[in-house]
């Protein structure tokens, strides 16, 4: 071995050892430079090949380069490692308490109310029905009249009713909707709408009466109405609102705008009909009136009785959310307590 | 409609039909029970015992100590009632009883004599007090009841009552018999109603008496009878009881069988003291003006010439089906009585009952409808009870005028209607036999179905009333479910209702609350914060039931702003609230208002919490305005959205905006007033209501697709200062119309008061991107449309660049 070679191998050797002590990035920069800058000795060997032997050169040559890419190797080694360390580093001091509370963007809550309105409207959409609203603000002909109950009818008492004229009155129910929409229809089926709305009643507020409340009717007329298909369209509904388990039973009712006229109670969805508080102990809960579209009706708005068959039927989204939720007060769905609201959020 | 279940035996066979199934069966078929009470529930060891002697308590001047005969024993009993006697069978709560309200008797000592057991009044019994005889003493029984005995059947404390909720459709259960047709229909089992026999004499009625009737056909039958001989004295034991049943108090034997009759048959009866009634002619006619009467309750009372009243031909005796006559009265002392058995019409008699404020039993009877054709019947019937039980001698007929009976309505259909409607396949034979159970007459023939209908069942007159007899008593819970059939028709909600649910998920989104207020408010609060002020009054109900819901509002903002008050009176004091409901606009000329349809919000505290971060940050009047640019922004019309300074009542007059849309104010944003936050001790609150209905109903632009940009935007900043009083809108104008069509959008992100700009200037800083989709824009384009927006803010806003 001859001096030049020694030489480089001392280098080498040099070099390793400084690498592997640098401690930052600056200082292995420097050591490049020093090793394998254009100023550095292994340049400098290679610059001075000329005057070597033609035997040496090759064999030096092949040296030098192999010296230099090693070096250059441990210092690229080395970076890497020296950069992770330092990432290593900043990420330590980055480091956030991630147990601290997030920024969250306060949202608002849907009206229980509301949310049991949509499902009802959503469930009817899906079966066929349209949604239709009206006036508040009613004429006594439809409000009672188109509805079979004619002026003198002992149904109508106007002690229930906030008049504010002999013919103009706050709706007390949204039935008015059925003899709006069949007149709209020009004695042509078929009609299936449902329609929620507030009504107006001449109550004291307690408990469990308020002068406002809603009301969803439904209607549906056409040239093949069966009180068999009422039957049906509730067992739906009865299943959709109140869980799949629930039976329906009608029992005969009264209303001058239907006949038959049917109730119809569910299943109790807290004690499954063995009677409970809920219940009353008969394992039945009252939830609708409902009924065949009385013939009057269907003349009145322009719709022959001999051709066309209807059902109707009326809820009261309240009820249905007090007996859901077990909500004691009517009252607190006109409070608007937020800390009555937002029980109901994902209602 | 209190029904014993023992009275009902009567008439059905109840053998194997508990008082509970007979419940469930009655409501599943149409008469709902509301209620099924036991009276005698919980007493024990209650016996019918004698009372042998009966002598004063030596050391109590009101005590008696009785020896009582109780059968197999006979034991000393200490008693107070006034009404004790030697002799008197009396029921008797031995020792080890349990009477009324779980109360336990034992032996017991009263001033040092021994008592074993209690002799009971009927209250002490569990009996209302209210109706039962002899309030202030035990009862007594009146006739041969076994010594000995359990006392409780002899006081149907052994019955069980239904209580029938009795609706217009089944006002023929108003009455036993009634009740009785629909069980056995219910049933299916016979019903036997007896015959009445009157008792006659042979002394004709007409001969002493005359009825005249001249009321049109408000009147369709009158009938009396006369009869003689009566001693009034108290009713027997168990029409007592009866009626005590029935919530009605036994007063004597007169009175009783009218009110008993009145129950049985549904036909109410009156009876006038015939000495007293002042003459042997009858005359029922309209009430004269100014025609008076003093009734029964021994009030004077005015009749309207629309009643009907019973006169002696001179003065009125009675208001037909409502209430009898002060003088004509039954008392005591009556020996000769006059029956009445009439029919009225319904009408007339519901407008009597409610201008004079008496709604009786027999008024309400008459206003839902009595059997046509039982008015003779129960005419007979009260005959036949008063000879027995009040040694009444019968005159011969029944003095009246009208025809006593009517013929049946019948109804003609084709049978299969019922099945058609009910959804069921009935074979004809079971609907004919479900009507005959019914009592109606069926007969089939081919197609058609003939039925004739009972006069008892005036709530039947056309074929569907029949789809629902055969349906009921059938049986809806044996109907099939069905779904509709027929053609599909479009179902799905209308683009408004779409609109209506995304606005409200919006406002939730933004922080706020879906509040349902009331639409009747106060006086007050209707017309307050109002979009558009008219000089119009708002809508009021006729009769409210309170002041606080007495008039339609006109705005929501009031209602919203007694909700945040509620919530400031419990310590909450972050809320945001929105309501989307109807206000109602008064109209000239019209007492129906118009309806539309506002969104509304309030909103005070803070926006976000005060946290870790630091301190909260409360809402202001921009927080609410960006709830509302979010609003529009979604619904694609901020270009179309203006914002101008406005001045409204009870509104901040530095931080209020009317908010136009195509020019027209369609609502506001605002701060309250420092003196309303003052007056209703609120923090400082933002409000905003706007008519949401153009907002909605307008149409929707389309969606166009212009696929993603091919060329980069400019931006460029510009920092102009103007005069503090120009609204920054007018700046944003200014440049949006120089800008055209190269500007592409423009965002104010600085506006700086006071240090190097003048007292009476701002510097607002606004960075615009100018943009062309075709290609790259270069500087001196760009250069030329910044000039020019310049240029124009210069002139037409005095704006200076700043420098
Ligand atoms: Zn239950």
């Amino acid at each position: 071995m001859n001096v030049l070679q020694e030489k480089l191998m001392e280098l080498r050797r040099k070099a390793f050892e400084n690498v592997e002590s640098a401690e930052d990035l600056k200082n292995l920069q420097d050591l490049r430079v020093r090793f394998l800058g254009k100023k550095g000795p292994i340049t400098e060997i290679l610059k001075g090949m000329g005057k070597l032997s033609k035997e040496e050169r090759p064999v030096i040559g092949q040296l030098a380069n192999d010296v230099r890419n090693a070096i250059g190797n441990i210092i690229d080694t080395k970076k890497a490692e020296l950069e992770q360390k330092l990432l290593e580093k900043e990420l330590e001091n980055e480091k956030i308490d991630v147990t601290l509370p997030g920024r969250k963007i306060r949202t608002g809550s849907h009206h229980l109310l509301a949310s049991v309105i949509r499902e009802v409207e959503d469930l009817f959409i899906g079966l066929g029905f349209s949604v239709a609203e009206g006036p508040e603000v009613e004429e006594d002909y439809y409000n009672f009249e188109a509805l079979n109950l004619p002026k003198d009818h002992p149904a109508r008492d106007m002690q229930d009713s906030f008049y504010i004229t002999d013919e103009i009155l706050m709706r007390t129910h949204t039935s008015p909707m059925q003899a709006r929409t069949l007149e709209a229809h020009k004695g042509k089926g078929p009609v299936k709408i449902i329609c929620p709305g507030k009504v107006y009643r001449r109550d004291t507020d307690d408990a469990t009466h308020s002068h406002q409340f809603m009301q969803i009717e439904g209607l549906c007329v056409d040239k093949h109405i069966r009180l068999s298909d009422l039957k049906g369209v509730l067992t739906v509904f009865a299943k959709h609102i109140f869980g799949e388990d629930r039976e329906i039973r009608l029992r005969p009712s009264f209303f001058p705008f239907t006949e038959p006229s049917v109730e119809m109670d569910i299943s109790c969805f807290r004690c499954g009909g063995h009677g409970c508080a809920v219940c009353k102990g008969t394992g039945w809960i009252e939830i609708l009136g409902a009924g065949m579209v009385h013939p009057n009706v269907l003349r009145m708005s322009g719709f022959d009785p001999s051709v066309y068959t209807g059902f109707a039927f009326g809820m009261g989204p309240e009820r249905i959310a007090m007996l859901k939720y077990g909500i004691e007060d009517i009252r607190h769905f006109y409070t608007d307590d937020i800390r009555f609201l937002n029980q109901f959020r994902r209602a | 409609m209190l029904v014993s279940y023992k009275w009902l035996k009567d008439f059905v066979d109840l053998d194997g039909v508990t008082p509970e199934a007979l419940a469930d069966r009655i409501t599943n078929s149409g008469i709902e029970v509301e209620h099924l009470t036991y009276p005698g529930e919980g007493l024990k060891n209650i016996v019918v015992g004698k009372i042998l002697t009966c002598e004063p308590h030596p050391e109590s001047d009101h005590l008696h100590l009785c020896q009582v005969d109780l059968g197999s024993e006979t034991v000393q009993i200490v008693c107070g009632a006034p009404n004790v006697a030697a002799g008197q069978k009396v029921p008797v709560a031995t020792n080890g009883a349990r009477i009324a309200g779980h109360v336990s008797i034992k032996r017991t000592k009263f001033r040092g004599e021994e008592s074993n057991g209690m002799i009971c009044a009927l209250s002490e019994l569990g009996v209302d007090k209210a109706l039962a005889p002899y309030e202030d003493g035990i009862y007594v029984f009146d006739d041969e009841v076994p010594v000995g005995a359990d006392a409780l059947p002899y006081l149907n404390l052994d019955d069980a009552i239904l209580d029938l909720d009795i609706l217009v459709s089944s006002a023929h259960c108003m009455n036993m018999i009634g009740v009785a047709y629909e069980v056995g229909a219910v049933l299916n089992r016979p019903v036997h109603i007896p015959v009445p026999d009157p008792h006659e004499t042979d002394e004709a009625a007409a001969d002493a008496i005359s009825v005249a009737v001249d009321a049109g056909d408000k009147v369709p039958y009158y009938g009396a009878r006369l009869i003689k001989g009566i001693q009034v004295g108290p009713s027997p034991r168990w029409m007592q009881l009866r009626l005590i049943a029935a919530g009605i108090r036994p007063i004597s034997n007169v009175v009783d069988i009218s009110n008993y009759v009145m129950l049985e048959y549904g036909q109410p009866l009156h009876t006038f003291d015939f000495d007293a009634f002042g003459s042997n002619h009858v005359l029922v006619r309209f009430a004269g003006e100014n025609e008076t009467i003093e009734t029964l309750d021994k009030q004077q009372r005015k009749l309207e010439p629309t009643d009907v009243v019973i006169t002696n031909g001179k003065k009125a005796e009675a208001v037909a089906g409502v209430m009898g006559g002060e003088s004509s009265e039954v008392t005591a002392d009556t020996h000769t009585v006059l029956l009445e058995s009439a029919i009225f019409d319904p009408m007339t008699i519901r407008k009597a009952a409610l201008h004079l404020q008496m709604r009786t039993s027999a008024s309400s009877r008459y206003e839902k409808g009595v059997d046509r054709n039982r008015v003779a019947a129960a005419s007979d019937r009260a005959a036949e009870l008063l000879t027995k039980y009040a040694s009444a001698k019968v005159l011969r007929g029944i003095v009246g005028q009208g025809p006593q009976t009517v013929a049946e309505q019948t109804i003609t259909m084709p049978w299969q209607k019922i099945n058609r409607v009910l959804g069921a396949g009935l074979p004809p034979e079971q609907i004919s036999g479900i009507l005959k159970r019914l009592g109606f007459t069926a007969a089939i023939e081919g197609d058609t179905l003939h039925v004739s209908v009972p006069t008892r069942r005036f709530d039947v007159s056309i074929p569907e009333d029949l789809v629902e007899e055969v349906g009921r008593i059938y049986g809806y819970n044996n109907l099939p479910a069905t779904l509709p059939e027929g053609e599909a028709i479009k179902a799905s909600l209308t683009p408004y209702q779409k609109l209506m649910r995304r606005t409200e998920q919006l406002m939730e989104d933004c922080g706020l609350n879906q509040a349902f207020t009331y639409s009747l408010t106060t006086d007050e609060n209707a017309a307050a914060y109002t979009i558009h002020d008219t000089d119009r009054r708002p809508t009021r109900v006729i009769w409210p039931m309170s002041e606080e819901h007495a008039v339609l509002r006109e705005s929501i903002v009031p209602q919203l702003i007694n909700a945040v008050g509620y919530h400031l009176n419990r310590q909450m004091t972050d809320v945001a609230f929105y309501e989307i409901g109807k206000v109602f606009l008064p109209k000239s000329g019209d007492p129906r208002p118009d309806e539309e349809e506002h969104l509304a919000g309030a909103i005070t505290g803070n926006r976000t919490e005060r946290n870790w971060e630091g301190e909260p940050q409360p809402v202001d009047f921009f927080t609410a305005k960006g709830i509302l640019e979010n609003l529009f922004d979604a619904l694609a019309l901020s270009d179309r959205i203006d914002y101008r300074p406005a001045k409204r009542e009870g509104l901040h007059p530095g931080q209020t905006a009317d908010v136009f849309l195509d020019g027209k104010v369609i609502g506001y944003v605002g701060a309250l007033h420092p003196a309303v936050l003052k007056k209703e001790e609120l923090n400082p609150t933002f409000v905003f209501e706007i008519a949401i209905e153009p907002l909605l109903r307008g149409k929707q632009p389309e969606i166009v697709y212009s696929g993603l940009p091919r060329f980069p935007s400019t931006a460029r900043d510009i920092a102009l200062v103007v005069k503090r009083t120009v609204p920054a809108a007018d700046l944003y104008h200014v440049i949006q119309k120089n800008g055209a069509p190269l500007l592409q959008s423009v965002r104010l992100f600085d506006v700086y008061e006071g240090g190097h700009v003048a007292k009476d200037e701002k510097s607002m800083a606004f960075s615009l991107t100018y943009f062309d989709p075709e290609r790259t824009l270069t500087d001196d384009e760009v250069n030329a449309v910044h000039d020019r927006i310049l240029k124009a803010c210069e002139e037409e806003c005095g704006a200076e660049l700043r420098g």
